[in-house]
């Protein structure tokens, strides 16, 4: 009977209630595109770099795992030491320029990439013939609307389209290495080299002894740096992860508040029916925290449908710059989130209902 | 002698007695509307026997409206002794005063209040539920909702009922769990007179073949005449 009043109040006022779901809707969209987006952005991030073929990676000196890079501190003789390692088959640097966040250009060694990885996979065109071509992926190349022969500036550089290959290796945007070194000023340096071994399961082991003769460069093996990939690891990402759930428990909070609260003035003399009727202070909250526990159960409900929208269109207008996963445990986080933002948000206006005198809401118009 | 006076006599005879459904003893009740103490209640002696339908009568003013929110738990006494069926309403707690609203006192209101979500059958089901029992209407109800006229009626909202059919409704939620009395405060004050007549016949009929107690304040002369004892309030004081 009481579901039947609840659901009867919530219908009453179809405006406010699909108002104030579609707010909840959103503040759960925000917390799950943006969860999304970090685990999608990393995964991805971790899926080209393993597709790479390399069992171990050497990062510039003073370089955290997470670290954007952006700068070719090491020389491309480090290249030597590593392949006078044991159990050291290949080796490859590349470097990495960083552009508007977050679109990074590789140069890269295209013959040495070939024997580590077997090359890209080409849809179109293929490997960079002279210094000014690009290999650009097939999201990049559609979002950017780029063909073979298309020209696009980047840097300081004017670069033609050579190659769009199919994505999910190494970077979005390369070119050949020698080409990169000159337009960043970096001829015979390297950002990262990765290292193929004769048996992978010596990674661990070759990445400590590789320590020693690169001056304790940073020295991965590519499961450890896999590991070390998440977003925990980021110090920035996971601070703002909470800031954006912080604000959209708050508007949660404030629109819950305010639906709530109109509620209730609207319905005083109602709730002086339920009084009068026998209803007690805790039969009225019951009422009204039911109704704001449904309101936040719809609102997680249409949150949930609304990031397969967003993650949809981020697929279709920027899928080269933002990937977004879905990630299901998040969907009870991002849950019980709004449920809890939403039932502080009823506290102070079912504290009001409570307090009405029965009388006073009778004579309410 | 007026029916008030003889009710006021007869306190001493029936205030013991097992037939006395409401007794009322020196019942004051004093509001403060800012720094002004307005007495609206001033020593109220009334007995209602069980099975009795009185009428309250008295002017805008007099108190009568503040004794019924008194009788029906509303609101608290300042001072002075009110039982209802055994219950002494002196020094209730609010919870205590919602417990007797629930299982021993109904409400007929002059604005019907009926939640206005709900069908006219909600109204009277959120009734049931509140105090407990059973949604489902007796065949006993069933006939009450007969008499009252509104079986027809129950599944509308109260938005397309008719002023004398929501009173109806709200007289059929008022007796639902068989309260011990049934206050009904100027339960005409909305309606035509054709309506008036219809609504008070009902409820004189309800009484007459229910024995329902039912305690109906009013400022109208005629309403009062459907009553078996009238009592005439007046500022604050049965007279």
């Amino acid at each position: 009977m009481l579901n039947k009043l609840i659901l009867a109040n919530l219908t009453h006022r179809p405006v406010r209630t699909l108002l104030s779901v579609l707010a909840i809707a959103v503040e759960v969209t925000m917390i799950l595109t943006l969860v999304g987006v970090s685990h999608g952005t990393l995964d991805s991030t971790k899926d080209r770099a393993k597709a790479v073929g390399a069992d171990i990676m050497v990062r510039p000196p003073g370089s955290s795992v997470m670290s954007s890079l952006s700068s070719a501190p090491m020389s491309d003789k480090y290249l030597g030491l590593v392949m006078a390692q044991p159990h050291v088959v290949a080796a490859t640097g590349t470097v990495v320029q960083s552009l508007t966040f977050p679109d990074s250009i590789t140069g890269l060694d295209f013959d040495a990439f070939k024997k580590m990885s077997g090359g890209f996979r080409y849809m179109d065109g293929g490997d960079p013939v002279n210094d000014e071509d690009m290999v650009v992926d097939e999201d990049y190349a559609r979002q950017h609307h780029l063909h073979i022969g298309s020209k696009i500036k980047l840097i300081t550089n004017q670069w033609n389209i050579s190659g769009i290959a199919e994505g999910g290796k190494l970077a979005r945007i390369c070119v050949k290495l020698s080409a990169l070194q000159n337009v960043v000023g970096t001829p015979g340096h390297l950002t990262l080299i990765y290292v193929k071994l004769d048996d992978p399961t010596l990674a661990e082991q070759v990445a400590n002894e590789l320590k020693a003769p690169l001056n304790d460069d940073q020295v991965y093996s590519i499961n450890a740096l896999m590991d070390a990939y998440s977003i925990s690891n980021v110090g920035m990402l996971k601070d703002f992860i909470w800031v954006v759930i912080a604000v959209a428990t708050i508007v949660g909070f404030i629109v819950v508040f305010m639906a709530m609260y109109t509620a209730v003035l609207e319905r005083t003399r109602e709730i002086g029916i339920i009084k009068a009727v026998g209803g007690s202070s805790g039969l009225v909250l019951s009422i009204l925290l039911r109704e704001t526990l449904l309101l936040a159960i719809l609102g997680t409900l249409v949150g949930i449908v609304l990031t397969y929208g967003t993650q949809w269109l981020m697929k279709h207008s920027v899928p080269a710059s933002l990937v977004q996963e879905t990630v299901y445990e998040w969907w009870i986080y991002a849950g019980a989130i709004a449920i809890v933002g939403a039932m502080l948000g009823a506290i102070v206006p079912g504290m009001k209902a409570v307090q009405q005198d029965v009388t006073e809401a009778l004579s309410y118009e | 002698m007026s029916d008030a006076v003889m009710g006021a006599e007869h306190i001493s005879a029936v205030s013991t007695g097992a037939s006395t459904m409401i007794r009322v003893r020196g019942l004051t009740k004093v509001y403060h509307v800012g720094d002004v103490e307005v007495n609206a209640l001033r020593g109220v002696d009334l007995n209602v026997a069980r099975g009795e339908f009185v009428a309250i009568v008295g002017a805008s003013g007099s108190g009568k409206s503040t004794l019924f929110h008194i009788l029906g738990g509303l609101t608290p006494p300042t001072a002075g002794t009110v039982v209802i069926d055994g219950k002494d309403l002196g020094g209730m707690t609010n919870q205590q005063r919602t417990e007797l609203r629930k299982s021993t006192v109904g409400f007929v209101f002059q604005k019907y209040n009926l939640l206005p979500t709900l069908s006219a059958e909600d109204n009277i089901k959120i009734v049931e539920y509140i105090g407990g029992r059973s949604t489902d209407f007796t065949p006993e109800f069933q006939d009450v909702l007969k008499l009252l006229g509104i079986t027809d009626r129950m599944k509308h909202k109260p938005r397309a009922l008719s002023g004398g059919q929501q009173q109806r409704v709200a007289i059929a939620r008022g007796i639902v769990n068989k309260p011990a009395i049934l206050l009904a405060d100027e339960p005409t004050g909305n309606l035509d007179s054709q309506n008036s007549a219809a609504v008070l016949g009902v409820i004189k009929n309800l009484n007459e073949r229910t024995g329902q107690t039912i305690l109906m304040i009013t400022h109208d002369p005629e309403a009062a005449s459907y009553a078996s004892r009238t009592v005439h309030i007046r500022d604050g004081q049965i007279v």
